[in-house]
């Protein structure tokens, strides 16, 4: 559906974007992550024919970027972050307006208006001027705009920013609606929303991409650690140590700060892939302590991110 | 060219619900209406000939002032993006809001069609020059819009965009005046730069080729500019 291949997009001599391969499939939810100033925005800038890449190639279905602009233009609904629209319009005006530039047919403007009304709960405020919207409102207008033609491919550019958690399941809840039949790029930093409602992510760092896949596949590429937190009574760390000695798999075993002396609470790093929580708990009741909590966590998304965007 | 007509027909509307249009109309009027009807009961003249001697001036501050919201406004607020994402080009988004912009100028002349009627009442006025001085003003009206949204289209300032199409368009209606000191052979040439000279000689009357061709090309060169700008922005 879109091929993009080595794009790159320099601001003067600062280089935003650099090098980025991307082939988004159709149907595909893609969740484009990275911290600010990453080149999320400019990278969806160039997909949409707004900015010239200053290298590189976009193919959306069979047109290029600069060849056929309008044409692609004219199948990708794309909603700039923080939705700015005309202040001064209603919201049927404007709505009206989009529908004639996305000539949309005379007979057909109403019943779609109506349609993405409806979708994007739009009733109340059709005869209120945007500017007195609040933000949640606006950012459905601004979805309400991107539909208006149906687009096959839907680009939108950190569609839950300054929402209440409220207007976020809202918007989620639209966008998955929608999803299920459309193309979507979306950026955010928000990484629960990516882990959420996204099919696959693609993290760029200093306008890389240095992860891409699904969810699941980025947590397997990004190596197997799980850390395991016990908080044992009557017990002391190097007698915990020594005993969990034998267990194969354990590479580090930390004591952490515990609310209560008379509880110990450490943190188990491992590094393989056999469950070891098994081996533990033998051997813990093998020994007499009082086991008060056990869990096990692998690598989350947030870490995998963290790591990846820290670095430099 | 469809995308043209509907960006003009949002931006005359924006124009006709703001009310800093009827602002900027209402300013128009008094001043127009102050200088041309002061001296006109003392000279008992009936001609407009005063009222189109003072327009150029007049437009050479008003138009900068209709046209500095253009693009400006859509830098500042963001919307240039959800605009320049929608399926149109560069030179429909000019086109339109040029074309939305002089038809709000003809819009603010229109009452001063009253003048010439009040004027036929009084005297016997020779209606030749009247229409003259409208087509002329038209087209001096739709040359400055054009250089008002090149102002327009280099800051997202709105102030900066006035005061920018303000400087051009006074320094074109005045150059000829400014540089009377120059030799009698270069005056010629400043004097064909001026918008004022060609206004002025449609405003008696007279439809010359030169003076039509003039405005056509700053309004073209006017357009262009705005373009580019807008080209160099992406």
């Amino acid at each position: 559906m879109i091929h993009v291949e080595n794009l790159t997009r320099y601001y003067d001599d600062f280089c935003a974007v650099d090098g980025i391969h991307l082939d988004i499939q159709k149907g595909e939810i893609l969740g484009l992550l990275g911290p600010n100033g990453a080149g999320k925005t400019t990278t969806l800038r160039m997909l949409t024919g707004y900015l010239q890449p200053s290298a590189g190639q976009i193919r959306v279905k069979d047109f290029t970027i600069g060849a056929d602009t309008i044409a692609i233009k004219k199948c990708i609904g794309y909603l700039p972050e923080s939705a700015p629209l005309y202040h001064d319009m209603m919201v049927y005006d404007y709505l009206n307006y989009v529908a004639d530039i996305r000539e949309l047919k005379a007979d057909r403007k109403l019943t779609r208006i109506n349609e993405l009304a409806q979708l994007c709960g739009l009733n109340t405020v059709m005869h209120k001027t945007i500017g007195e919207l609040s933000k949640g409102f606006k950012q459905r207008v601004g979805l309400a705009h991107t539909l208006m033609n149906d687009p096959e491919i839907l680009i939108l550019d950190e569609p839950t920013s300054g929402l209440d958690p409220n207007q976020i399941v809202e918007i989620r809840e639209i966008i998955r609606k929608i999803g299920r039949e459309k193309t979507i790029i979306l950026s955010t930093h928000i990484l629960s929303e990516a882990e959420a409602t996204c099919d696959r992510i693609a993290i760029i760092h200093q306008g890389k991409i240095v992860a891409d896949g699904s969810t699941q596949a980025i947590k397997q590429s990004a190596g197997r650690e799980r850390t395991i937190y016990i908080t044992l009574e009557s017990a002391n760390i190097e007698t915990v140590r020594a005993h969990l000695k034998p267990v194969a798999g354990i590479s580090r075993i930390d004591k952490l700060d515990s609310s209560d002396p008379d509880h110990l609470a450490i943190k188990i790093f491992v590094q393989s892939d056999v469950d070891i929580r098994k081996d533990i708990y033998r051997i813990i009741r093998q020994a007499d302590w009082i086991l008060l909590e056990f869990r096990q966590e692998t690598q989350t998304l947030e870490h995998i991110f963290r790591e990846l965007t820290l670095e430099n | 060219m469809t995308p043209v007509i509907h960006i003009f027909k949002r931006e005359f509307s924006a124009y006709m619900v703001s009310p800093v249009a009827y602002i900027v109309i209402s300013v128009f009027l008094i001043i127009t209406g102050w200088f041309f009807f002061t001296p006109f009961f003392l000279q008992n003249q009936a001609s407009l000939r005063n009222f189109f001697a003072l327009l150029p001036l007049v437009f050479a501050f008003v138009v900068p002032a209709i046209t500095m919201r253009l693009l400006s406004e859509e830098f500042s607020v963001g919307s240039y993006e959800t605009l320049l994402t929608l399926p149109v080009t560069f030179i429909d988004v000019v086109l339109g809001k040029f074309l939305a912009a002089t038809g709000f100028t003809a819009v603010m002349l229109a009452p001063t069609l009253l003048y010439p009627i009040t004027v036929s009442v009084l005297g016997n006025l020779d209606w030749g020059p009247v229409l003259g001085g409208y087509i002329g003003a038209l087209l001096l009206g739709a040359a400055f819009s054009a250089i008002g949204l090149l102002a327009s289209s280099l800051t997202r300032n709105q102030i900066v965009a006035f005061i920018v199409g303000t400087a051009i368009c006074f320094s074109l209606c005045l150059i000829d005046k400014m540089l009377f000191f120059l030799p009698q052979s270069l005056l010629g040439v400043f004097e064909y730069i001026g918008a004022d000279f060609h206004f002025q000689n449609i405003a008696k009357g007279i439809l010359d080729t030169r003076d039509i061709l003039y405005f056509i090309s700053v309004g073209f060169i006017g357009l262009y500019g705005a373009n580019l700008a807008m080209q160099e922005k992406c």
